[in-house]
């Protein structure tokens, strides 16, 4: 179970929240880049055994969207929000 | 290969069982082989018996950094079903149930096959009106859903005791997948080994890949492991969850993450429930193993996961949601519990492709890929020997990226 670092309610119950996927890449002009390029945009996330950049909801508490840097060996959270307590 | 019939049990019975041959040799690794499968588990495998049996390729290695069946295929709940949604998935998904009822004979192996359907109970309406949806395709393609009454589904399911007038979600009906079944998944990965090593196969345990080795060219040239180079013009991953950890080491990315997927087991009871039960709307499912044991399974943990081991409020919330339905498991005692990494493409449908590296062929997203081992490994086996895909899975080839035409089939198991 995680505890997750919220800028508000301080380290909360992973049950209290709803996973908001990965952060992907920052969304490129489209018209710039080839399809290839703009298809992997779309698709292709990163998937390392170590630390992934992902979003959670506060949903069942404050209703704070956050971002954290977590171990997907471990569940370590290594990054919180910045004013997390 | 030494057949297995009565006879034989008969003969090695009276000699003490001392006498029997081991079921696959254990070769010297070779520097060079025509094709390298990496994953010794139920698509490795299978995929090598297939090269071998349909198309005469018998170079080939299977490279297995543990032990012969000991990934996804020993940590899933052998659930054969095939009913799916999308017009590409149900014709795959009946071949392979046909393919796995026919297995015990065409292996000479006992599967423990037990076709015994699937029942889902529906709790809402809108879950009915998709399962609905589904039943009109699957009956195109040969695939059987029935709706049943309540009424129909308390009397084949006695211990579905929850789930009233009065509760959060009443039970509305069932729908039954006669096609549905279960099998012993030790058999399914032995099976296919040593049918696989009698056609000329070799399977090499203890023999971790870590590294895709490409010529000059760009194209495929072997893997390194930790036993040294091994060339192949043709590589062939099937590691599930750490696909994308192999294809890397090549500087390939693929459209694929990798989550964590658990299930539990109660301990054995007298015989209860004589169907695979499915709670889409409850969120969990189960079967009676032939030893008794309740095998549990629900949703998978949120977010990307390296880990096999089971999430305290993941493992809460399914339980709580079965004894929603089934008050009376409030008494089983729960033995062992395990989880899994798979990997879920974009769209949830499997990747079967050769790719842009030419001679990498992968094998992915299979999110209940137990149920796909028989035609996953003939497709493939068919890709990698002709070049071309198999009509069955030309789908879930990395095409339907390039174009954005998903194959979408998130809801029809338990990914999400």
């Amino acid at each position: 179970m995680l505890l997750i670092p919220c800028p508000y309610c301080g380290k909360r119950n992973e049950c209290e929240f709803i996973y908001g996927g990965p952060v992907g890449a920052k969304r490129p002009d489209p018209n710039a880049v080839n399809d290839a390029e703009w298809v992997e945009y779309l698709t292709v996330t990163p998937n390392p055994q170590g630390p992934v950049q992902e979003k959670w909801w506060h949903a069942r508490g404050c209703g704070e969207w956050l971002v954290i840097w977590r171990d997907t060996r471990t569940h370590d959270i290594m990054e919180a929000p910045d004013d997390a307590t | 290969m030494q057949k297995y019939s009565v006879l034989s049990l008969a003969r090695n019975a009276f000699s003490g069982h001392r006498n029997w041959s081991p079921a696959w040799r254990s070769p010297p690794l070779k520097n060079r082989y025509d094709v390298v499968v990496i994953g010794a588990g139920g698509h490795g495998l299978a995929t090598a018996y297939y090269l071998a049996k349909e198309f005469g390729i018998t170079d080939v290695a299977v490279l297995e950094r543990g032990w012969l069946g000991g990934g996804n295929i020993a940590r899933n709940t052998v659930t054969i079903r095939s009913n799916y949604m999308r017009d590409e998935s149900i014709p795959f998904y009946v071949k392979s149930v046909a393919m796995f009822e026919g297995l015990t004979h065409e292996l000479n192996f006992n599967m423990m096959h037990s076709k015994r359907t699937m029942v889902d109970v529906v709790q809402t309406w809108p879950k009915l009106r998709e399962l609905r949806r589904r039943q009109l395709v699957m009956d195109i393609y040969g695939s059987t859903y029935e709706q049943i009454t309540s009424e129909e589904l308390r009397r084949r399911i006695p211990a579905l005791t929850g789930g009233g007038p009065d509760a959060r979600l009443p039970v509305i009906c069932g729908m039954v997948h006669t096609d549905a079944g279960v099998n012993r998944h030790d058999a399914v990965a032995w099976g296919y080994a040593r049918a696989a090593d009698a056609r000329g196969v070799e399977i090499h345990q203890q023999t971790a890949v870590q590294s895709l080795l490409r010529s000059r060219h760009g194209t495929i040239e072997g893997v390194e492991t930790n036993r040294g180079t091994i060339r192949a013009n043709k590589v062939v991953v099937a590691v599930s969850g750490h696909t994308t950890t192999l294809t890397e080491t090549a500087g390939l990315k693929l459209p694929l993450r990798t989550m964590n997927l658990t299930a539990f087991v109660s301990e054995p009871v007298q015989p209860l429930v004589d169907v695979i039960v499915n709670c889409p709307d409850s969120g969990f499912y189960f079967s009676q193993s032939d030893k008794g044991e309740m095998v549990i399974g629900g949703a998978p943990d949120m977010g990307q996961s390296f880990r096999r081991d089971i999430k305290q409020h993941v493992f809460e919330d399914t339980v709580t949601a079965m004894l929603s339905l089934f008050p009376s498991f409030k008494k089983l005692k729960l033995m062992r519990q395990w989880g899994g990494h798979l990997d879920i493409s974009h769209d949830a449908s499997p990747i079967m492709d050769q790719t842009d590296i030419a001679g990498l062929f992968v094998t992915a997203g299979w999110w209940g890929g137990y149920k796909a081992i028989p035609a996953g490994g003939l497709t493939l086996a068919h890709l990698v020997a002709k070049g071309e895909p198999h009509p069955l899975m030309a789908s879930f080839t990395m095409d339907r990226f390039r174009h954005l035409d998903f194959v979408m089939e998130a809801g029809t198991t338990t990914a999400r």
